[in-house]
């Protein structure tokens, strides 16, 4: 049930791989027959990923994670048009590779807008015109969040962006193969998505880039990838991404019927007394629920459901190491106190309805056992 | 971060001993804050100069919870004196350790114990010997 976290490698993606770790080992830079095999199974890999989001096989690079491809895209665009502008546009709910990577460019003489969202966690239109500048160079939002699954106006960002000419970023790892993801409908410049959330493997990743986009490599080597990301290839890793992309344009009908069963752990859960969803009723994956409970804590709330063989996670400060409760839950307008209270159930493939009613059944024994616990509770 | 917890902080705190509240406590201490996710209340009874009862409620992670039942299993029995000696130091041993990032902000249950004795002595106005 933490299926946003990270999903298992499909077998039969894992069957894919395989061959690329054995007998079909050679660099894909070499001109015999091993090197070349190599190479065409990452073209036609290529080619798999591209088909996912609609784009085309040349508008991939190949790189090592999400985060990777997020710093390549905020940083690599950031430091081609300086020039042009020091001004980026973000929301103060992206994953921690964006937001991080802003900062790290504010540290080094750029300027950030860190557009707020709505209770709901979805950033409004009108904002973003309205931070748009004379200097603004690059705006970044995410397609869906990662912790309460709010699902973004990309496509009316992508509108503004085009209609403004700026370089428009988003990070698409937890909506590729969940919805839809078109290139061209969301009218994005470049798009990050991870194999390792769509039932590929760790380690392996993609940038989309829309031709005539330009960016500035981080990585400077061998000039692979275009010599946009310098670094001998992945190969069994990118084998396998290919693969998890086809199959997950062919489960993509399947995954929102996720929705469903998703409703039907939101009802129920919400039947406990003072608990609460985060996130926005509609406009959220089909796999995300995120609840909070008045007067206990997150990470309590995640040791006793492991105990029970459930695997969640929250957004409280006490389950990471920062000591700060989760900035998107802050960015929804949460106290801290309420923040520390959340739970994330993320659903995938495998899941049933008996799944659901597993939860059902043990956790409001958990959450009574710690509010009989809590100084806080009633 | 709950990698690293100890199996002595797994068992106190999937059976913690001595929850709740002594509803005629003759002293009570109450540690931590809401907003960092850590919030401890102790309760004690004294006879004769020892903790004969002590009890707690806790908000908090699996850190907050194992170490306030400690506290209530290493006061029992003590006389004030010994109580208000334990320290954070105490409990995070009696535990097998505590993740390095726990130490600071869930360990708060020898707090939690020495705010309670201190409470006891305001309320009567006994002085320790």
């Amino acid at each position: 049930m933490d299926h946003s976290a990270t999903t298992a490698t499909d077998p039969a993606v894992l069957e894919a791989m395989l061959p690329y770790f054995s007998e079909k080992y050679g660099n894909p830079s070499s001109l015999y027959t091993i090197g070349r095999q190599a190479r065409k199974a990452i073209e036609e890999a290529r080619q798999k990923v591209a088909d996912l989001i609609g784009a085309k096989k040349e508008e991939i690079i190949f790189t090592g994670s999400g985060t990777e491809s997020d710093n390549l895209a905020i940083k690599g665009s950031a430091l081609r048009n300086r020039k042009k502008g020091d001004h980026i546009i973000t929301s103060s709910i992206e994953h921690h590779a964006v937001l991080n990577t802003c900062k790290y460019l504010e540290k080094n003489g750029f300027k950030v807008t860190y557009l707020p969202v709505s209770k709901e966690g979805i950033v409004n239109p009108d904002d973003l015109e309205k931070a748009i500048n004379s200097q603004t160079i690059l705006i970044t939002i995410m397609h869906a969040n990662n912790e309460i699954g709010s699902i973004q106006p990309v496509e009316e960002i992508g509108r503004i962006a085009k209609e403004k000419e700026i370089i428009f970023h988003t990070d698409a790892v937890q909506t590729a193969g969940k919805i839809p993801v078109n290139v061209d409908t969301l009218g994005v410049s470049m798009l990050s998505i991870s194999a390792h959330k769509i039932y590929g493997p760790k380690g392996v990743a993609a940038l989309y880039m829309r031709k005539g986009t330009g960016i500035e490599p981080q990585l400077h080597g061998g000039g692979h990838e275009r010599n946009l990301r310098s670094s001998t290839e992945n190969v069994p890793g990118i084998v396998g991404f290919g693969k998890a992309c086809e199959l997950a344009k062919e489960h993509l009908p399947q995954e929102s019927n996720l929705a469903a069963l998703r409703d039907s752990l939101i009802r129920g859960v919400l039947k406990i007394e003072d608990s609460y969803l985060n996130g926005h009723p509609i406009e959220r994956l089909p796999n995300n629920a995120n609840f909070r409970f008045s007067y206990i804590e997150g990470e309590s709330m995640i040791l006793n459901l492991d105990m029970k063989g459930v695997a969640a996670s929250t957004g409280s400060a006490c389950s990471s190491t920062s000591l700060e409760p989760s900035h998107v839950l802050m960015a929804i307008g949460l106290r801290p106190e309420e923040a520390h209270g959340s739970l994330r159930l993320t659903l995938g493939r495998e899941n049933t309805q008996e799944d659901i009613d597993y939860i059902l059944s043990v956790l409001p024994d958990i959450v009574n056992k710690l509010r009989m616990m809590s100084p806080l509770a009633r | 971060m709950s990698d690293g917890y100890s199996e002595k902080v797994m068992d106190h705190f999937a059976n913690p001993r001595n929850v709740g509240e002594i509803k005629d406590a003759d002293g009570i201490g109450k540690v931590g804050n809401p907003v960092c996710g850590d919030l401890m209340w102790i309760y004690i009874k004294v006879k004769d100069n020892r903790l004969e009862d002590v009890k707690f409620k806790t908000f908090g992670c699996g850190a907050a919870i194992a170490t306030s039942s400690m506290i209530t299993e290493l006061a029992k029995g003590k006389t004030l004196e010994e109580g208000l000696k334990i320290s954070r130091g105490d409990v995070a041993e009696a535990l097998d350790g505590l993740p390095p990032v726990k130490m600071h902000c869930s360990n708060l249950a020898a707090d939690g114990l020495h705010a309670a004795i201190k409470d006891y002595l305001e309320k009567t106005g006994k002085k320790l010997p």
